[in-house]
């Protein structure tokens, strides 16, 4: 069985006469890592928040459809499961962090203490997921004396202690440095490899395209198409949707430089690959560069 | 076009942590990008510039006089500070009443301002939307509402501080245009940034803050061709030129358009 399914997902804010999303439909097996990207407005965060329950379970509104979670319709979940089962990180960390905890680790532990987790094993995961965002030496720290990276990355940690099966993360490295977002991924790639099931939504298409098995690219609230990053990075109609291809693959496009499979390369790796085969098979690209 | 010297220039919020330890820079002309890891002074750095924190040592210099003897009007009519999160910025509830509101204080008469205002609108592309509530925005729409009310005051000198943040690729245009503009009209241009793509696209001088000092100040591509500096400040190479070095190329291309340039 799938682990997550939209089937004919509708939704409307409250007030609006559009719907920020439309009919949207797809499964997700577990462990598979989803990238979701669109422009701004195209309903990216509105489908985070529905996969984590937030739609419509916190925003009122026209809902309609369903997102099953291992079979289980989300909207009829209680809270306590819900959260044990997804868990969303929002894109800015001050929407996150809760204000009431005096230090970064009460903060981290606010998850853990709702749900009512054993003390000693609330340390113990508290620890662990600080110590993977490299932000326990922080964890005496007054929450808003953070640094907006440190500050994501706590937010972070709170989620990935609570050991949901899927965890939904909408911009999570927006405020971050090269290094934070380096560590970001790592922690998330960590997570992927545990068999968690992964959607983010990201604006960096170099990032998705080294991260994700699949990506949704949405458009006006639509589901345009859900596929491998090589192959939705080679459609031609791009531009139309107001998204950008990786620059690997928008200099591959130029010289056209394509793989066996004829779609053109995604990450820096298959970039370097193809282009070191042409010059070894004498195809004539890119000497004028030696 | 303003001549901003920073000498020696040290800053702590608390007595025991030194953010700022020793800066000594002169701004001019060029679009500068302020590069570093999180934590590494940077906005502290433009605060300062700003005169939003008065410096622990060291003096700033706004054409010669220092900014510490100038009132917060003068200033404010010198140098605009678009914020990272503009909720830290907007306070007011319609987009017009927002983008006014700093012309209006620092004594802009009433027919420059209508004209600053209109034409701060049209750069962010806001023009028809002057009275939406700005939280009833997106916050990549919300941060070109902060953009457009620093851009109204007509300032010489434009700082931003992450400006890309939540952009997608039109947005990021929009910005691209919004600096090269300014730039174009003899505005100096300081912008912290984290995403190197963009740095190599729109800005000419880079500097490269660590640990509350300068490691590097030269131009994008003296920069951006030492990876032995960026690795040690925990930066990287924007993806065209990391590219190219893993193809063992001698030269340092910047962005695909340089590097397809050469055919």
């Amino acid at each position: 069985m799938a682990h997550v399914t939209a089937l004919h997902l509708k939704y409307k804010y409250p007030g609006s006469d559009t719907l920020a999303l439309h009919d949207i439909s797809f499964s997700v097996e577990r462990g598979e890592c989803i990238g979701i990207i669109g422009e701004n407005g195209s309903g990216k965060s509105s489908l985070c928040q529905a996969l984590a329950g937030l739609i419509p379970g916190f925003y009122k509104g026209a809902y309609g459809g369903k997102v099953l979670l291992d079979g289980q319709e989300a909207a009829h979940m209680d809270a306590d499961t819900l959260c044990r089962k997804v868990g969303l990180v929002f894109q800015n960390p001050f929407n996150q962090v809760t204000g009431a905890k005096l230090t970064a680790y009460e903060e981290v532990a606010f998850g853990l203490e709702n749900i009512g987790v054993p003390r000693e094993e609330m340390h113990a995961r508290v620890r662990e997921a600080m110590e993977l965002l490299h932000i326990y030496e922080y964890r005496e720290h007054y929450p808003f004396d953070l640094s907006g990276g440190q500050m994501q990355r706590m937010a972070i940690a709170g989620v990935f202690a609570m050991r949901p099966e899927i965890i939904v993360l909408d911009e999570p490295v927006s405020q971050l440095d090269p290094q934070g977002r380096k560590e970001v991924f790592e922690a998330i790639r960590t997570l992927s490899g545990h068999g968690i099931t992964i959607f983010l939504a990201e604006h960096n298409m170099e990032q998705i395209a080294a991260f994700c098995d699949r990506v949704a690219l949405l458009h006006e609230g639509r589901l345009i198409c859900m596929d491998t990053p090589a192959r939705l990075f080679s459609r031609d109609d791009l531009e139309t949707y107001g998204v950008e291809a990786p620059v690997f693959t928008k200099l591959a496009r130029v010289l056209q430089v394509r793989g066996q499979d004829g779609l053109f390369p995604v990450t820096l790796e298959e970039t370097k690959r193809l282009f070191m085969e042409k010059r070894q098979t004498g195809a004539g690209v890119l000497e004028w560069l030696e | 076009m303003a001549r901003i010297e920073i000498e020696d220039l040290y800053f702590s919020y608390r007595p025991e942590e030194e953010i700022l330890k020793g800066v000594r820079l002169t701004l001019d002309q060029r679009p500068t990008a302020i590069i570093g890891q999180n934590g590494a002074g940077k906005t502290t750095f433009v605060k300062l510039l700003k005169g939003l924190l008065r410096p622990t040592g060291g003096r700033i210099l706004l054409d010669g006089q220092d900014i510490a003897g100038l009132s917060a009007a003068k200033l404010a009519s010198r140098i605009g500070m678009v914020f990272q999160n503009p909720n830290d910025q907007i306070f007011k509830n319609t987009v017009m009443a927002e983008v006014s509101f700093g012309p209006r204080q620092i004594g802009m008469p009433e027919d420059k301002m209508r004209i600053c205002c209109q034409k701060a609108l049209e750069a962010a592309r806001l023009t028809g939307l002057e009275e939406k509530n700005p939280y009833d925005m997106g916050l990549s729409a919300r941060k070109m509402v902060a953009i457009a009310s620093i851009l109204a005051m007509d300032t010489d000198t434009v700082i931003f501080d992450e400006p890309t943040i939540a952009q997608d690729h039109v947005g990021k245009e929009r910005i691209r245009q919004i600096i090269r503009g300014l730039a174009g009209e003899g505005k100096s241009v300081i912008a912290i940034l984290h995403d190197m793509d963009f740095v190599a696209d729109v800005f000419e001088r880079v500097i490269v803050f660590m640990e509350g000092r300068i490691l590097m100040d030269g131009s994008v591509r003296e920069v951006f061709a030492d990876r032995d500096m960026l690795e040690r400040a925990y930066l990287e190479q924007p993806n065209v030129t990391r590219l190219c070095h893993e193809l063992g190329y001698r030269g340092v291309y910047l962005k695909v358009e340089e590097l397809l340039h050469e055919t």
